[in-house]
């Protein structure tokens, strides 16, 4: 019970957030409607997607100052987590954009950014699947996500800044400061991140405790 | 210092003796540059700034992976583990990067003036495009060099190495579009002091991380 109390955390914090992401007040706003509940789902994936995007790099650069080939696995397993999560919440972004900007995939900075980093992920598995040496595999893969981790970046928090988007928060675009009342923020809005970030990290864990027992058994 | 003056003139060398890369590089720019002018034929004049300039950069670009790609193959992996006992990983990264940048530069140059005779003018600043020129043949340089110490440790080095590029290079390509179509419309350049830090910064980040990585590459 000790070790893995976070779960039951995780999942609980997420089937509340659900129950009252759907049920629960929301302000009253023009065009955005009920779709303002989109928040609660779409940007925590985002959150969650980009806090396992961070923990890959971590465990990329763990590797390769000491070598041990478990850092290797979960880099791997947090980074294929992450890219589902990032599909999760481009899906669920294109649903919102259809409804309230009347175009799933309209032409803004942060929807480019998004699509260049599973662009880069994706190539990262690539690059992963055309080594046989386990070692050599483990080292190129890890310099290739700090070096797509670190061009991905300017992508995600400069440029958006230096264009317009459609986005809250650029552009004159009101953030969710004024979109949100404190009520949706601490309520809802936060217990769904932590939710997120949690239930992906235990998706993780999963994906690296079975790649961990393959190798036992292929040894 | 002396190391990478050294390493830098031994690549020259190499070019100059083999003349494989640059050679085939000229002719590869040469005739994209022709068969996009055979394509517009009839319409060079209505090629709008937006088309014409996208088209150069693009052009740039696939020339530019496709010259980095044969930066580690053009010498036996023998010889590779010669340079190893011999000279520092960082003075080999930036030796090579430095090449690389010189030959891209060059390149590019010379594309320039092509696609200029070619595909009519279009740009008023030429010292704002110019630099935009020099940036992104540094910002390459820098990140291909990597990217091609990578691919070539995989069987399939030139696929490998068009999908790690294109996504890594996309954040420079676009802003150095930004810059070059200010360059075209002859804005003041002042109005681009926000494209040209930016650039800038991508390269620094670029270049600091290929020093600080390739150690690790050159291990295997």
């Amino acid at each position: 019970m000790k070790k893995y109390w976070w779960k039951f955390l995780g999942a609980a914090l997420l089937l509340y957030s659900v129950i009252f992401g759907f049920l629960g007040e929301v302000p009253r706003k023009e065009i955005l409607n009920e779709t303002i509940r989109m928040t609660y789902f779409h940007v925590p994936m985002w959150f969650s997607m980009m806090s396992l995007m961070i923990t890959s790099l971590v465990f990329s650069i763990r590797y390769l100052r000491k070598g041990n080939i478990v850092f290797d696995t979960y880099a791997a397993s947090f980074a294929a987590v992450s890219v589902f999560l990032g599909l999760l919440g481009f899906i669920t972004g294109m649903l919102w954009g259809k409804y309230t900007w009347g175009d799933p995939l309209p032409k803004d900075p942060k929807l480019i950014a998004v699509e260049v980093g599973l662009l880069i992920y994706s190539a990262y598995f690539i690059l992963r699947g055309s080594f046989e040496d386990e070692q050599k595999k483990a080292r190129l893969s890890a310099v290739y996500n700090i070096f797509a981790f670190a061009s991905f970046m300017p992508l995600v928090w400069i440029l958006p800044r230096l264009t317009d988007s459609l986005h809250p928060g650029n552009g004159g675009n009101p953030a969710f400061g004024s979109d949100m009342d404190a009520n949706m923020r601490f309520f809802v809005f936060y217990p769904a991140v932590i939710a997120w970030i949690i239930i992906g990290t235990w998706l993780a864990t999963l994906r690296i405790r079975l790649k961990l027992i393959q190798d036992r058994i292929n040894e | 210092m002396k190391e990478i003056k050294n390493l830098i003139w031994k690549d020259i060398k190499l070019e100059l003796r083999q003349q494989h890369t640059i050679n085939t590089m000229l002719l590869y720019m040469v005739s994209t540059v022709f068969l996009c002018y055979f394509s517009f034929m009839l319409r060079i004049s209505s090629l709008e700034a937006i088309t014409w300039n996208t088209l150069f950069w693009i052009i740039l670009l696939f020339s530019a992976v496709n010259s980095a790609t044969n930066s580690f193959r053009k010498e036996s992996s023998g010889r590779h583990l010669y340079y190893y006992q011999l000279a520092k990983p960082s003075s080999i990264i930036l030796a090579k990067i430095i090449f690389n940048f010189v030959l891209l530069l060059t390149l590019s140059l010379v594309g320039f003036l092509l696609y200029l005779a070619f595909l009519g003018n279009h740009v008023q600043d030429y010292r704002i495009y110019l630099l935009a020129i020099v940036l992104g043949a540094l910002g390459f340089s820098a990140s291909l060099t990597l990217l091609a110490g990578i691919a070539s440790k995989t069987d399939n080095s030139s696929g490998i190495m068009a999908v790690l590029s294109l996504p890594v290079l996309l954040p420079l390509i676009n802003m150095l579009i930004k810059l070059s179509k200010n360059a075209i419309d002859g804005l003041e350049i002042s109005a681009s002091y926000d494209e040209i830090l930016t650039i800038f910064g991508i390269d620094l980040i670029v270049i600091a991380l290929s020093y600080l990585l390739f150690p690790y590459l050159w291990k295997s």
